[in-house]
């Protein structure tokens, strides 16, 4: 917790009249905070930049990899033989991380999911969102993959075998998804432009932006009766 | 120094079914499944020693196992090559 944070949490307290204590976790976190602060290991400042930059970071990185194994074959291979070396040849530092990347082929559609909790390769793609920590995400889609990615908008043919990802112990996992026809020639920043946060999970291809009509066009037209019904505007 | 790895990929093996109180990273629903190990992952700290404040060391050789949904679940609705992969640790693994 920031200390922006601790002042709003006491804002709060104070506008509703009544004494909030820090459960048992944030009290935790706040002591250990300023004890490493009080001590000179840390700087409140630095712990704050962290945080930003935590919250800052979104699937860019992934999706830079993806672009690239796109482009260059021989890149895909050293990234699916070992995602953590592939992340650093683009220059992403990921102290830590045991990535595996799993490939989607016309056969296999593949789903990441942590069923213990909310592992996640935070380093590459951000923090996750809310729905991959929930309950529902997480003890369904082991058990109908199919309905859950439907659900999400996904149909897989069931001739695509699905493949689901436990995150349940000490690696973590990105899909590289498949690239879409009608992007030869595209340069790596559009195709990485595609590459969404969804496709790196596996609840999502990436799919091209639909051409979008003229406004003019689009709009059902109106019965002109009603518009020759109203006054004409003075001038 | 960790252990040596004694499954290969390919290996048949099957998730103990036990069920010890304390940190386990083996979910339950994957205990007495049988499945093929995918890849070895690497040696690992036992997470249920970390748990307890201890060293879990020696590092357990970590495998990537592979399980036909249909065998894990009764009555699963999808595709017969529908698959779910986990992380096993080899003290959790019996031939």
């Amino acid at each position: 917790m920031t200390a922006a944070r601790d002042a709003k949490a006491g804002r709060v307290a104070k506008a509703a009249g009544r004494y909030e204590p820090y459960a048992y976790f944030q009290l935790m976190e706040v002591s250990l905070r300023e004890l490493l602060v009080e001590k000179g290991i840390v700087t409140d400042d630095a712990i704050a930049g962290a945080m930003a930059a935590m919250r800052a970071r979104g699937p860019e990185r992934g999706a830079a990899m993806v672009a690239r194994a796109w482009l260059d074959p021989a890149y895909k291979a050293r990234m699916l033989a070992n995602g953590s070396m592939a992340a650093e040849e683009l220059g992403f530092e990921v102290p830590g991380l045991r990535l595996i990347v799993i490939e989607n082929t016309p056969d296999t559609h593949n789903v990441i999911v942590c069923t213990l909790c909310s592992c996640y390769p935070r380093m590459l793609l951000g923090l996750p969102p809310e729905w991959y920590k929930s309950r529902p995400y997480r003890s369904r889609v082991v058990r109908e993959p199919r309905k859950v990615l439907a659900e999400f908008g996904l149909k897989v043919p069931t001739k695509v075998a699905i493949r689901v990802h436990d995150s349940n112990a000490d690696m973590r996992y990105m899909v590289l998804p498949r690239r879409p026809a009608g992007t030869e020639g595209w340069s790596e920043a559009q195709l990485a432009g595609l590459v969404t946060r969804d496709c790196l999970i596996g609840v999502a291809d990436p799919a091209l932006p639909k051409p979008r009509r003229r406004a003019q066009a689009a709009r059902p037209r109106k019965p002109a009766k009603r518009a020759n019904t109203r006054k004409p505007r003075k001038s | 120094m960790g252990s040596d790895p004694i499954f290969r990929p390919g290996d048949q093996v099957r998730v103990r079914k036990a069920a010890p109180l304390g940190h386990v990273r083996t979910p339950y629903y994957i205990r007495g499944h049988a499945g093929v190990v995918e890849r070895i992952c690497g040696a690992f700290p036992n997470p249920e020693e970390l748990a307890q404040m201890r060293d879990g060391l020696p590092a357990q050789p970590l495998y990537r196992v592979r399980f036909r949904q249909a065998d894990v679940w009764p009555g699963y609705r999808g595709g017969a090559a529908d698959v779910i992969e986990l992380e096993i640790f080899q003290h959790w693994i019996e031939a």
